[in-house]
């Protein structure tokens, strides 16, 4: 088969070049439409501070330094009710506690809470709905069918309810969020999967001898992945949601440790005399969950290769 | 004397759309219906019919993107639809495919010059320091330029990602390679190029084509047989030359003289079918061409009629010849 | 005169550059009259016929020029008064009937719409109006059929009912984009009938645009080239496939695989590419792909001229045009 290209075709066609130019890099891309994406850099931005607080507080606290301005659990019934001022800039609570340290030391279980309920939803969501889109026939049925029940119920219902039986704690809150969201990634993949399965493109894979598996991996995810993406981005702010909402109801995050949602749900009977101790962790939990939908809406328009600026 | 590359006896898909309560299927698309033929090592046979007339479904059945209800294939005698899953699947070595969309068929994720090296990937064919080196070669052959090797297919023209799937295609060193519609979705001008590449490529490579098509005009420059399908069923094979100069069959008639002629001088007589085509859902007894045909006969709406040579190597379905 | 196009243009304002789709093109269309404009993807043809219905979206704008339909410039009209036109007196009927219809509305309520909106008829005469047109493009059983949603019809039909929601109010102009090329030919050749018949019946002109020389071949009575969104040549049809004098239309008659046409040679090949709109070549926009490229053809647009009722745009017909002038 070493036949040298047959003279009658058209050379015009075939330029001889010594360089092979380098792939475009399609993040490079994706990040200049997100650039240009103002309230999705403005996002990012929030995003990176949370994360930087998160961690600071997280390190030293291995370390065993503290660099919040007080120790957020610590409580002295004298500075009780104290209005924001300059040694407290948001106040302390009804425990003396101060807020600010509180509420940055809060940061990161909010985070860290979001990012592994989604870490659990997606793996296992995106697994199932594989599975179900790919397959088809009685696994797609079964597998859906479970999927339709977990959706039928109110998710903080079903979140409740899955509390009930792991027990409270935080660690127990993310597993319960976690399990709480599966149906969702399993219906956006099962669905992409669908429609993508039917290109010529997956079909050709089949063609030249791909394997089942490597169609998936290869072929139809790296083609869904910006959906999957942009929905765990949307599905942390969810989270963060749910995790504040549990700690309302008193079901995650145990005292004495700072969580906003607990943080709210004690300060609920403070609203008028100390609304400080409301507010704050209010804003917290907004700034956070609005942060992470407008990255998550960025990140939509910036992977979606017809709306990416070129 | 031609040897025999791929032998297609009695094939039929059927799609069963609709059951009862109980399982019994109650509308059947009967999409490929008893389907034989032969293919010869070394043409270019000519597949030819119109929408919903199976040959797209039978040249998926060929690469085994489908799976026949009925009947039996044979590759340089082997019988294929003998074979299991993993053995059916060894010999995508030797049929492939080239598809219509050219938008479509090309990953939009991987380069040009991924898209054409991963069948040798994954069959393990050379090793990998010369994979690339095959690649370079492949695009050489389809007239692209190798430094375009890692663009990706958005950066291409229509014509040059189909001959990027030609590229893919032919990457297995293939006997037998079935286009489907390999030109349809071209630009008129694009589909003179493609052709005379996919004519140079049989030639230099000794290939054998199935060309599926539904404009008889196209195929038969690249074509040395042609067979006409019509609702699932084959109802005519033959040469080009016999095809073009004596169709038989009133389809294929009809068919030929549904065909503008470029050239406004010549005025003809067209023959007009009536009706449109018919489901090929739950088909009705008898032929089934007949509720469209013009020279319909009595016996034609009761009996199916049969794949006859009526004359050398000149096929007919068809009652008026019997 | 039923339509006249003087010194069209479009463009496309995009991020990378301004793309003008339409180049300065003036032709007319007379009452009854079958016009065909063929070229191929990126000619610019089916951006002059939206041009003319006003039908343009963003980022394309009309540039500049004369749209006269009836001597009234449509580019100077609202949005409300085409509207009164468009569906009325000028008709359009597109290449994906499935994408054309409404998937949830029943056929005769897209057709009714059409009539009820255009012209004061009570729901009933609307009604009979409907299933009248659509015996008259042929659809069988008309009454029943006209119950139907778009997704219960062939391709063929869907066609068909596309056609008889564009003749419903008996327009003056019929613009038909790639009527037939999602068309299987036997349907291909029912409709080009109908259109033969509708022109004989309701004295209706008809703006063709398709990239397939057959059907223009077929139906049309004069033909207009187009080419990176500038006319090449015009010409009655007779004329252009006995004489094509363009280099690209000969190039176009010579590459398509002719049923008629015994031999085994090589199909002919215009080299190269559509060239890219943002990048177009100086001088003739066909001239790197021209066979006759003079030098004169790199650095200078040539103008379109006429030649015995024969329209060109080609330097190689300059010496032509001089020679029988000085005689």
């Amino acid at each position: 088969m070493g036949k040298k290209y047959s003279s009658k075709a058209d050379e015009n066609l075939i330029q001889a070049a010594e360089y092979v130019e380098k792939p475009e890099s399609q993040l490079k891309e994706m990040w200049e439409t997100l650039r240009q994406n103002k309230a999705a850099v403005v996002g990012l931005f929030i995003i990176g501070f949370l994360v930087l607080i998160a961690l600071s507080v997280w390190v030293s606290g291995l370390m065993g330094k503290q660099i919040l301005p007080y120790d957020p659990n610590h409580s002295d019934m004298t500075k009780s009710f104290i209005w924001p001022n300059a040694e407290h800039w948001f106040g302390t609570d009804q425990l003396g506690r101060d807020i600010f340290s509180r509420i940055l030391d809060g940061t990161k279980i909010s985070l860290f809470v979001g990012v592994a309920a989604v870490a659990i939803s997606l793996s296992t969501g995106v697994l199932l709905g594989a599975l179900a889109g790919y397959r088809g026939g009685r696994t797609d049925a079964i597998i859906m069918r479970v999927m339709d029940m977990m959706l039928a119920i109110p998710s903080i219902l079903l979140a409740i309810a899955f509390m009930a039986v792991l027990g409270k704690g935080i660690d127990k809150a993310v597993i319960a969020i976690g399990l709480v969201s599966i149906p969702e990634y399993a219906r956006i993949v099962r669905a992409s999967i669908l429609s993508v399965k039917e290109n010529d493109y997956v079909q050709a894979a089949k063609v030249i001898g791909s394997s089942d598996s490597r169609i998936i991996m290869k072929h139809i995810l790296p083609n869904i992945v910006s959906l999957i993406v942009v929905r765990a981005t949307l599905g942390i702010s969810t989270a963060v949601l749910d995790t504040a909402a549990l700690g309302f109801l008193g079901l995650g995050v145990q005292p004495p440790f700072a969580e906003w949602g607990d943080m709210l749900g004690r300060a609920r009977g403070f609203i008028f005399n100390a609304p400080y101790t409301l507010i704050f962790p209010g804003i917290a939990i907004t700034t956070t969950v609005l942060a992470f939908n407008l990255l998550g809406d960025g990140l939509r328009d910036a992977l979606d290769p017809k709306s990416r600026i070129k | 004397m031609n040897e025999v590359l791929m032998e297609i006896q009695n094939l039929s898909k059927h799609f069963i759309l609709d059951t009862s309560l109980f399982g019994k299927p109650i509308s059947v698309l009967k999409a490929v219906d008893k389907v034989s033929f032969r293919i010869d090592k070394g043409e270019a046979f000519g597949l030819v019919g119109e929408s919903g007339c199976g040959k797209t479904t039978l040249g998926k059945i060929l690469v085994n993107l489908h799976s026949p209800t009925h009947g039996k294939l044979f590759f340089e005698g082997k019988e294929l639809t003998a074979l299991d899953d993993k053995q059916r699947r060894s010999y995508c070595k030797d049929i492939q495919m080239i598809f219509q969309d050219p938008y479509a068929s090309l990953n939009p994720r991987m380069t040009v010059g991924d898209i054409i090296a991963e069948p040798m990937i994954i069959n393990q064919l050379l090793p990998a320091n010369k994979v690339e080196e095959r690649v370079i070669y492949l695009l050489n052959c389809v007239g692209l330029a190798q430094h375009q090797r890692n663009r990706y297919p958005h950066e291409f023209s229509g014509g040059q990602r189909q001959r990027v799937g030609i590229a893919r295609a032919l990457a297995v060193e293939p006997k037998l390679i079935v286009c489907d519609e390999a030109v349809s979705a071209l630009d008129v001008s694009i589909q003179a190029q493609v052709l005379n590449l996919l004519v140079d490529l049989k030639e230099e490579f000794g290939l054998t084509y199935l060309f599926i098509a539904h404009g008889l005009n196209v195929v038969k420059h690249i074509s040395d047989r042609v067979g006409v399908m019509y609702l699932g069923k084959m109802v005519e094979i033959t040469s080009k030359r016999e095809l073009y100069g004596n169709p038989l069959h009133p389809y294929t008639q009809a068919l030929l003289s549904a065909i503008p002629i470029i050239n406004p001088e010549k005025k003809k007589e067209r023959i007009i079918l009536k009706g449109d085509v018919p489901s090929p859902i739950n088909p009705p007894a008898g032929c089934r061409f007949c509720s469209r045909c013009f020279k319909e006969l009595d016996q034609c709406k009761l009996q199916e009629p049969v794949l006859k040579e009526v004359s050398p190597n000149h096929w007919v379905a068809c009652h008026l010849f019997e | 005169m039923l339509l006249e196009v003087k010194n069209l243009s479009t463009e496309f304002k995009l991020k990378r550059g301004t793309v003008r789709a339409v180049d300065d093109i003036s032709f007319t269309i007379d009452k009854g009259e079958i016009l065909a404009i063929v070229g191929e993807s990126g000619s610019g043809k089916s951006v002059t016929s939206l041009s003319i219905m006003g039908l343009l979206q963003k980022p394309g704008r009309i540039a500049g020029g004369e749209i006269l339909f009836n001597s009234q410039d449509l580019n100077k009209m609202s949005q409300k008064e085409l509207q009164q036109i468009r569906g009325n007196k000028i008709s359009m009927i597109f290449q994906e009937p499935m994408t054309s219809l409404n998937p949830v509305w029943r056929i005769k309520d897209q057709i009714m719409e059409s009539l009820m909106t255009h012209m004061k008829v009570s729901k009933q005469e609307a009604l009979a109006r409907t299933i009248e047109m659509l015996n008259t493009v042929g659809i069988p059983s008309p009454a029943e059929r006209a119950n139907d949603y778009p997704h219960q019809m062939s391709g063929g039909m869907r066609q068909r009912v596309m056609t008889a929601m564009a003749l419903s109010c008996g327009p003056d102009l019929l613009i038909a984009d790639e009527p037939t090329t999602a068309l299987d030919v036997t349907i291909q050749a029912q409709i080009l009938e109908l259109l033969y018949r509708m022109r004989e019946k309701f004295g209706m002109a008809v703006l063709l645009i398709t990239h397939d020389l057959g059907v223009v071949s077929e139906a049309a009575d004069r033909v207009i080239v187009m080419y990176c969104g500038k006319i090449v040549e015009e010409a009655d049809v007779k004329s252009l496939f006995a004489s094509p004098m363009h280099p690209y239309t000969v190039g176009l008659l010579q590459s398509i695989p002719q049923i008629d046409d015994d031999s085994d040679k090589r199909l002919y090949m215009i080299k190269g590419m559509v060239p890219n709109p943002l990048r177009m070549p100086h001088g003739c926009p066909f001239s790197d792909r021209c066979d006759r490229c003079l030098e004169r053809c790199t650095q200078e647009m040539p103008e379109l001229q006429e030649i015995d009722g024969h329209k060109v745009r080609c330097f190689l017909y300059d010496e032509v045009k001089e020679g029988a002038s000085a005689k």
